[in-house]
């Protein structure tokens, strides 16, 4: 049987609900949760280039780099903001982030 | 192709049981690791669809920057790994129940419109044009013609990334003694010189 993009859109849509499954999973543990993110954004890049093969257009291979791009500079600065976050309160536990709550 | 759909399955099951360990292992470093499986997996699924360039470019940005940075900082962190872990039990409910109900949804309205529509399966090339081009020279063709702008927007966002990261990591400790150039140079003899005259017999102070 031939592979077709509704196999590839399974895939991605698996691995979305899973990304979704970790945030709701580690509510606690905000690198887990980064992770998670990436992982979503890996399911819509395979989402994009799945229907930019099939559909025969190059556009969403060049918005699939633009998603990788946003997702390391996301990387980037949450695990910054975490890496600061651990020094002035030594531990990561989101649940404690209710400082600004008015 | 039946070599080609026995790689796609492969590629997709590695994925899929990789991403579920990445959400659900006790240790984060090993979620890191399956997060670079998942990663490498995708990879292997974009090369079997024909997207050489970006799978290329998920090894190396993915799994050869994010995913090591991630590595760094779990390791870098010391945390109590075990106290996070104290909710999992209450919020598996409600994160499986989201997450079935968004499952279903997704998967029916894949089965519901892709499918019936009769979409073309496996085109032989992915080229624009119809001229025989390989995905790296046909992506670079419209993304510095048609989306430059673009290109050059997630350059700049990648910049930002950098410089915020940058500021928000650096800090000055006040316990550590540092050169001060301009200090040093300012100083005057007057400043740093003292002629005593030392009277005989009681020595300087």
């Amino acid at each position: 049987m031939a592979i077709g993009l509704a196999h590839y859109l399974t895939v991605a849509a698996i691995l979305f609900t899973l990304g979704i499954f970790g945030i709701f999973l580690n509510r606690k543990n905000v690198i887990i949760m980064l992770m998670s993110i990436e992982l979503m954004l890996l399911a819509v890049s395979i989402n994009f280039v799945a229907f930019s093969v099939f559909l025969n257009d190059l556009v969403g291979q060049a918005f699939a780099m633009f998603v990788l791009t946003v997702a390391a500079a996301e990387a980037a600065i949450g695990l910054a903001i975490l890496v600061v976050y651990f020094r002035n309160r030594g531990t990561i536990a989101v649940e404690d982030i209710n400082m600004m709550k008015g | 192709m039946i070599v080609q759909a026995i790689m796609f399955y492969v590629f997709a099951a590695l994925a899929v049981a990789s991403g579920v360990l990445v959400v659900s292992s006790r240790n984060p470093v090993h979620s890191v690791l399956f997060l670079i499986l998942a990663f490498f997996n995708a990879a292997g699924l974009f090369v079997l669809i024909g997207a050489e360039f970006l799978a290329m470019i998920l090894v190396i940005v993915y799994v050869g920057a994010v995913a090591v940075l991630f590595l760094f900082v779990v390791m870098m962190l010391d945390i109590d790994f075990a106290d996070l872990r104290s909710g999992f039990v209450r919020y598996l409910p409600v994160g499986a129940l989201v997450g079935f109900i968004l499952l279903a949804e997704l998967i029916l309205d894949i089965g519901s419109s892709v499918v019936a529509s009769g979409m073309p399966s496996l085109p032989a090339a992915s080229a624009a044009g119809g001229v025989a081009l390989t995905n790296t020279r046909a992506l670079g063709d419209i993304l510095y013609t048609r989306y430059l702008f673009a290109f050059q927007a997630a350059g700049l966002i990648l910049l930002v990334a950098m410089i915020g990261a940058i500021v928000l990591t650096l800090r000055r400790r006040a316990d550590v003694r540092r050169q001060s150039i301009s200090a040093q140079l300012a100083r005057t003899r007057a400043q740093s010189v003292e002629v005593v005259k030392v009277p005989v017999g009681s020595g300087s102070r």
